[in-house]
């Protein structure tokens, strides 16, 4: 029934289908992560076809899950979706620009007559991998470090400074987190090359690289997980729903929220154990399902973090009261509801997605078959 | 009161939808189409087992994958606009709008994205029915995403299956049903995705004529004729029907739109519909002046068709221009500045409502009550979007009430184009099929030429389609809730003029790329393979 119990789990219910869908989108920027490999990673054309084909053929999904992510948002915390996009213009549009022109350059690139020219639509690429997942960690750090914002009684939103979403590249908090996603994404990329590619100087070359971007991830993640363990964290007092400043918050939700928790530790313990079977005992191949779950659960419990336990998910440092909650920017009960209804239907996508994807990953990807041009090629 | 908007910032937040939205409808409907025209091609290639067919199908699917990336490099601004510039109306109505655009995303995106990889890469990969199934899914995920999105912009045209809640100040779905069944939300989809299917058989018949000009590919472009022709004609006795359809809903849910896209100034019985017209002085002031509006005029000869088609009944009243904002007694059709008068009370009553802080007080009870009551909702809060427009200064309500019209030359032209060249393309198909099953294709220079030319037809009647649906509604961003003045983001207009620059460079160096690989691809033809 219609009580605030109710209403209340089903807040719950999708502020954890939102952070499914973020931690899954973070896993499948491995495609952008590979993008940034594209003028490093291959020696010539061949090599280079290889490395764009074998992202070519996931990037849909990548790009899907943020549009999907966007959405489910938008649905059940409109209050959230008004705010953010709206307020952090600049960040969003590049984000977005990102996106764009990554979605033509794959079926463009080779094909003749392109205007653009193939290195254009591969400078696409790059610029897509580079600042896709940078910029969408700096985004996302806003739910921990707060953005400027006031909330008007009528619910209008006002956005205190002139740089609009991009004062948090200045941040060195929001950094740490979009270096993380961004060192996360090349080594789901170069583990995924190593998983799906058959080819001996590709693969080579992918376990040297993995090194230095396993480095950079642990400083940048260390970086950013010290730092939030021992940061102030916007917490909501349930007497009155007042937003205050709470010493150690995110520390204190972790530990308080046993199951998260938990979640966060395996989560990380799955990305440096699938790192080290690459690394240390020499078995890269499948480390990519130890990294690439690792990463969904890692990022999950970091957003349950930013919200369960009484804790304002997308907060405003001009005014703490304007800070938004799972409670005060959701959809109504009856919108939940019938979306929870049609959250039915995501497990069966995920299993029709994971049975096609292993029948389409079942041999790797070679460069005799990208010559026999049976298949489309990019 | 209108001195407070900034009509810059409204007016390229416009411009930067229009763009965006005129842009991805582009390529949509030709992937809508099309993907069903590849999956019949592949049914026969399956079950004859001709490699001819498979070629055919494989010449098509090209052409369908350079369209497909520049659509979904298109779309993915739109979802996010009404975040970045169009905030206060995510708000507003987000608990209902917000709903079929996580459903498309969760439903029909995925598979999209599923099927259309096995499409592409799977031909090894799986069995040949796998594949097959793949390319029907591929199809079904396309139009299944339109439906969605379609869903949620017909909730717009005519808002249903809602209540406005004062507590939170936004309108909350009560009725999912209502919202996913509304005649709107049905027409906006049936007729939307068949006219995408008229202009893929187009598409696809136009390029299949360039090669029978240039002699060239004989047999692949009189086969896929055949297909295109066919499904070209079930497509727009469709796309008639519920064009039709589509037309009565307007007629009674947005009357200004239909009286803006008929030039019908002043409302009449038994009346007349246009075949075409040529309009003069019919902006500002000019429309309430006598004078005669059509330099030209052609009616369609038989008395009362407008109104047998909206009413079943030649007698029927179809309210013009001057009776929506005049108002008029006899059928009980209220002027817009009684609309405004009664919207701006409804406001009003809101803010007594919402300045109350104690919820539980009995003056907060009154106030909740006298805004819940059913009178109130039928006679008050439904013209609440109107009270923007108020002002105590008659001179400048009549300024404001002139707002309220949408522009009339651009709705009715866009009108008439997409309905005569509806009728155009169903007499081209009917010609080619005739022509193709008798095989009397061979040497006739004006059927290619014709064929040809179709294909930028379609996309000029598909995209007057959306003029009139869009421009026609102005300025309701939700009919009679919500104007697009206070829909839209605060910020400063250079940052979307800059947005608005930066896509409209971009979107056209892509479409440049996109028609250049096109029209290579085509020279290339299936032999290239």
């Amino acid at each position: 029934m219609n009580s605030p119990e109710t209403y209340s789990l089903l807040q719950h219910y999708w502020f954890f289908i939102d952070a499914l869908l973020g931690g899954i989108l973070v896993f499948l920027l491995f495609v952008q992560g590979g993008q940034t490999f594209i003028f490093t990673l291959a020696k010539g054309e061949a090599e280079k076809t290889l490395i764009v084909n074998t992202l070519g053929r996931k990037w849909e999904f990548t790009f899907t899950t943020l549009v999907t992510f966007g959405g489910a948002f938008f649905a059940s915390f409109p209050l959230f979706y008004a705010t953010s996009f709206g307020g952090a213009y600049w960040l969003w549009y590049l984000i977005l620009f990102a996106f764009v022109i990554q979605a033509v350059s794959y079926e463009f690139r080779s094909r003749p007559n392109n205007f653009l020219g193939k290195k254009t639509f591969d400078l696409f690429l790059f610029i897509n991998g580079t600042f896709g997942t940078l910029l969408l960690g700096i985004a996302v750090s806003t739910f921990f470090t707060g953005s400027m914002f006031e909330i008007t009684p009528t619910r209008g939103v006002i956005w205190h400074t002139p740089y609009r979403g991009l004062e948090a590249l200045f941040n060195v908090h929001s950094l740490s987190l979009g270096f993380s996603v961004f060192f996360l994404a090349r080594i789901n990329a170069l583990l995924y090359f190593l998983n799906s590619i058959s080819d001996d100087g590709l693969s080579y070359r992918s376990k040297k690289s993995l090194w230095p971007n396993t480095i950079g991830f642990l400083v940048s993640f260390l970086t950013f997980v010290i730092w939030l363990l021992v940061r102030k964290g916007f917490a909501i007092n349930p007497e009155n729903g007042e937003i205050f400043m709470d010493q150690f918050k995110y520390l204190n939700n972790l530990l308080q929220m046993p199951i998260v928790g938990g979640m966060f530790i395996i989560g990380v313990v799955l990305v440096l154990y699938g790192l080290s079977r690459a690394l240390i005992l020499n078995r890269p191949f499948q480390a990519i399902w130890y990294t690439g779950a690792g990463t969904i659960i890692t990022v999950v419990a970091l957003f349950l973090t930013s919200a369960f336990n009484n804790t304002a998910f997308y907060p405003s440092e001009y005014d703490l009261q304007s800070s938004l909650t799972i409670f005060n920017s959701s959809s109504s009960y009856f919108t939940l509801k019938t979306m929870a209804y049609v959250s039915a239907l995501i497990p069966f996508v995920v299993a029709y997605i994971v049975y096609f994807w292993r029948t389409m990953n079942r041999k790797p990807l070679t460069k005799e078959e990208l010559e026999s041009h049976e298949n489309h090629v990019y | 009161m209108l001195e407070n908007i900034d009509f810059s910032l409204v007016n390229w937040s416009r411009a930067q939808f229009a763009l965006t939205a005129m842009y991805h409808w582009l390529f949509v409907p030709l992937t809508l189409g099309l993907s069903f025209i590849l999956a019949f091609m592949e049914t026969i290639y399956v079950r004859t087992g001709k490699p001819e067919w498979k070629r055919i199908t494989k010449f098509w699917m090209t052409l369908f994958g350079v369209n497909f990336a520049i659509g979904v490099a298109t779309g993915i601004i739109l979802e996010f606009e009404f975040g970045t510039n169009w905030s206060n109306y995510s708000w507003f109505v987000g608990d209902i709008f917000g709903t079929p655009l996580a459903i498309e995303g969760i439903m029909a995106f995925f598979m999209e994205s599923t099927f259309i990889a096995i499409m592409f890469f799977g031909w090894n990969k799986v069995s040949k029915k796998t594949h097959l199934a793949a390319t029907w899914l591929t199809a079904l995920g396309a139009n299944l995403s339109a439906l969605w999105i379609l869903v949620a912009n017909g909730w717009m045209q005519n808002p249903v299956g809602m209540w406005f809640n004062p507590e939170t100040a936004r309108n909350e779905m009560n009725n999912f049903w209502e919202v996913l069944l509304s005649p709107s939300a049905v027409s906006k989809w049936t007729h939307t995705t068949s006219s995408g299917f008229v202009l893929a058989a187009l598409f696809v018949i136009g390029v299949s004529s360039w090669f029978l000009l240039k002699k060239r590919e004989v047999q692949l472009a009189k086969k896929s004729i055949i297909i295109a022709s066919v499904f070209g004609i079930v497509s727009s006795v469709y796309v008639i029907a519920t064009g039709d359809f589509s037309a009565k809903t307007v007629a009674r849910t947005q009357p200004m739109k239909m009286a803006a896209a008929e030039g019908l100034f002043v409302g009449t019985e038994r009346a007349p519909l246009l075949a075409f017209g040529v309009l003069t002085k019919c902006t500002g002031d000019e429309i309430f002046n006598d004078n005669n509006k059509f330099l030209l005029r052609l009616e369609v000869p038989f008395k009362g068709f407008l109104s047998f088609m909206i009413h079943g009944n030649v007698n029927g009243f179809v309210p013009g221009i001057n009776d929506l904002v005049e108002g008029n007694e006899k059928y009980g059709i209220l002027s817009y500045a009684e609309k405004i008068e009664r919207g701006y009370h409804a406001q009003q009553i809101l803010k007594q409502l919402t300045s109350i802080k104690d919820k539980s007080s009995p003056e907060y009870a009154i106030f909740y009550n006298q805004f819940t009551s059913p009178d109130f909702l039928e006679n008050y809060f439904k013209y609440f979007g109107y009270g923007a427009y108020y002002d105590s200064d008659i001179e400048k309500l009549q300024k404001n009430i002139l707002k309220l019209i949408p522009n009339i030359p651009l709705t009715f032209y866009a009108f008439h184009v997409m309905v005569g060249l509806g009728f155009l393309f169903l007499l081209i198909f009917m010609v080619f099929l005739y022509l193709a099953v008798r095989d009397k294709l061979a040497n006739k220079r004006w059927l290619y030429i014709t064929g040809i030319v179709s294909i930028p037809l379609a996309y000029l009647a598909s995209q007057s389609g959306w003029i009139v649906a869009e421009v026609g509604r102005q300025p309701w961003v939700i009919q009679d809730l919500m104007p697009t003045i206070s829909a839209v983001t605060k910020i400063g207009s250079s940052a979307v003029k800059t947005t608005f620059i930066l896509f409209a460079l971009t979107f056209t160096a892509l479409l440049i790329a996109e028609l250049k690989i096109m029209f290579a691809q085509i020279k290339k033809g299936p032999s290239g393979h």
